[in-house]
């Protein structure tokens, strides 16, 4: 996919990390030599209502500011947000979702016929950093079964946003998830 | 440095190398990281400023107001109602023609209440006697922001830098940002010879009789019009140390010779551009043409912008109901006399928040094609949402 414009729409529940996951994924790309977008849909600013981000990547200056619409990619992180069948509105043929559920890949790929990969990143982040977080564990999924940036990109990303135990605890994660999740491991709808 | 940045970080970096005396700043959203991070720099010690927290914007703005007519450098920043509960200051302030400057992260105006990105609220402000220049993106509004506090020293005029509220204030992307070493030399320090000095005193905006009150405003209003020559010098001068423009007055793009044009300030501008490129040969290609300079309102150069096109559309990002768009009244005005004029198609879109999609440039390519198209719109109201009456 080098050279075109990639599209992403991260979902999630506000206090989840949604604005970072995507300042994250844009600050990633941006350490792979690729130039970069992020930036919120802001709602009602309140913890647990349905948040959502764009992100933008592409080898040239992204000047189009309107929201994403056709994302190649989704990042949910929340579960709880695949009961509204409108979260892949607009997703790519060929797209695919990463989703923090306990839920079999493959379920979610039949339910929504796209490609998905499912982690349980709110359990690995309460397991590794202490705290309900899923984000990192998630972007450390999404590149793993992209293969869009190393995830090397995503630790210089990490390192300029936290520092201490904090930082210590989200570089463990990423290497902990990136370690369990291969390339390309995504559940085919066809595979249901 | 080239920095994957969010937009607020950057500009409260830019504020912090131009190394003000006084802050004073009320949060409001989509205004609030600015201030927020400013607020930390100075806890960090990383910048040192007189920081005052105050109870609202018309506090902020009297701060600053008096911090700068003793002569220090001063900023502040805000957004919507900030903007209003401002308003009275403003205009002191402008009077008084002390320099400072503001940044508004541009935001609908209530009611009803949206937290969401229109220009109502500097153009609310519209004739407060500022210097007012839009930003289209991030690396501009870092840019303006620097070069506004030259301006301002150099026209004694306050300057507000408008950025779209989220749109550009929430966007992390990268930009180019300066070294401080850069700055200082490039940002001379302020002096203000009219200060509020102990050993000299005077006084600053006291009445004046009809004898004089003319002349104030004949004076402040020459001093806008020569400030367009000080906006375009201080750009030139940017543009010499880090060769970056931050867009003159005016700036041109797309298609020199195209008949039709399509006029905006802030944001949009990407999202023309970009809505350009991939609309394809039928919706055909238009001159892109960017306002920087609302305030003072640059007249020959627009006519220069416009010249030889048979038909403008002028995208206002806010309504003044029972006018239309003042954008659009304002260049329609300056384009007036000119030898085959083009004729004027204004819309306002995007209001409150509304997305705004790349689509948007077929779309407005469309209806000028429209001999019987209406000479304002409101171009993305849906109205199958309002009763009939209302339409």
């Amino acid at each position: 996919m080098v050279g075109v414009m990639i599209e992403y729409r991260i979902h999630g529940r506000g206090g989840q990390g949604s604005v970072a996951a995507a300042y994250l994924l844009a600050a990633t790309a941006f350490h792979a030599g690729q130039m970069c977008q992020a930036f919120p849909a802001f709602g009602a600013e309140r913890r647990g209502a349905p948040v959502t981000a764009f992100v933008r990547t592409d080898e040239a200056p992204i000047r189009l500011r309107a929201q994403v619409r056709t994302p190649h990619f989704l990042i949910v992180q929340d579960g709880t947000l695949l009961q509204d069948p409108s979260i892949v509105a607009g997703l790519r043929p060929g797209g695919g979702m990463v989703v923090n559920t306990t839920r079999p890949g493959d379920e979610v790929a039949a339910e929504f016929g796209c490609r998905a990969l499912t982690i349980p990143a709110t359990e690995l982040a309460e397991e590794v950093i202490g705290r309900p977080i899923p984000n990192t564990a998630l972007l450390a999924a999404f590149l793993s079964v992209t293969g869009l940036f190393e995830i090397a990109s995503l630790s210089v990303a990490l390192r300029d946003r936290f520092s201490g135990t904090t930082l210590e605890r989200n570089l463990a994660l990423v290497e902990k998830v990136a370690a369990t999740i291969r390339p390309d491991a995504w559940k085919e709808p066809a595979d249901a | 440095m080239l920095e994957a940045i969010e937009g607020s970080q950057a500009i409260a970096r830019a504020v912090a190398m131009c190394r003000p005396d006084v802050v004073a700043a009320y949060p409001i959203t989509p205004q609030t990281h600015i201030v927020e991070a400013l607020s930390r720099l100075v806890a960090e010690g990383e910048m040192h400023t007189e920081f005052v927290s105050v109870e609202s914007e018309f506090s902020a703005a009297s701060v600053v107001l008096g911090a700068a007519a003793t002569g220090a450098r001063a900023y502040t920043a805000t957004a919507s109602q900030g903007v209003l509960l401002m308003a009275e200051v403003l205009f002191n302030i402008s009077g008084m023609r002390v320099p400072l400057v503001m940044t508004v992260a541009n935001r609908a105006v209530s009611a009803p209440l949206s937290i969401w990105n229109d220009h109502s609220d500097s153009m609310a402000v519209r004739d407060c006697g500022w210097i007012q220049l839009h930003c289209a993106d991030n690396q501009e509004a870092v840019d303006t922001t620097i070069q506004a506090f030259r301006i301002s020293q150099e026209t004694e005029l306050p300057v507000m830098v408008c950025m779209d509220g989220f749109v550009l204030t929430h966007t992390l992307e990268p930009i180019e940002m300066p070294d401080q070493t850069d700055i200082d030399g490039w940002l001379p320090p302020l002096e203000f010879d009219r200060r509020l000095d102990p050993s000299d005193p005077k006084s600053l905006g006291t009445l004046v009789s009809p004898d004089f009150f003319a002349e104030v405003r004949h004076s402040h209003h020459a001093a806008m019009i020569r400030a367009l020559d000080v906006i375009e010098t201080v750009d030139d001068d940017w543009h010499a140390m880090t060769g970056r423009r931050g867009g003159g007055l005016v700036e041109v793009a797309g298609d020199p010779e195209a008949k039709i044009g399509i006029l905006a300030m802030g944001s949009t501008f990407g999202t023309l551009e970009t809505g350009m490129e991939h609309a394809g040969a039928q919706a055909g290609r238009a001159r892109l043409i960017k306002l920087r300079a609302f305030r003072p309102f640059p007249a020959a150069a627009l006519r220069a912008a416009c010249a030889g096109l048979e038909h403008l559309i002028v995208i206002d990002r806010a309504i003044s109901p029972g006018l239309g768009g003042v954008v659009g009244t304002e260049v329609a005005a300056v384009l007036a006399g000119a030898p085959d004029a083009p004729r004027i198609h204004n819309h306002a879109l995007g209001l409150g928040g509304r997305d705004i999609p790349e689509t948007i440039y077929a779309d407005l390519m469309t209806a000028v094609a429209d001999p019987d198209g209406p000479a304002f719109s409101v171009f993305d109201a849906d109205l199958t949402k309002l009763d009939p009456e209302d339409r």
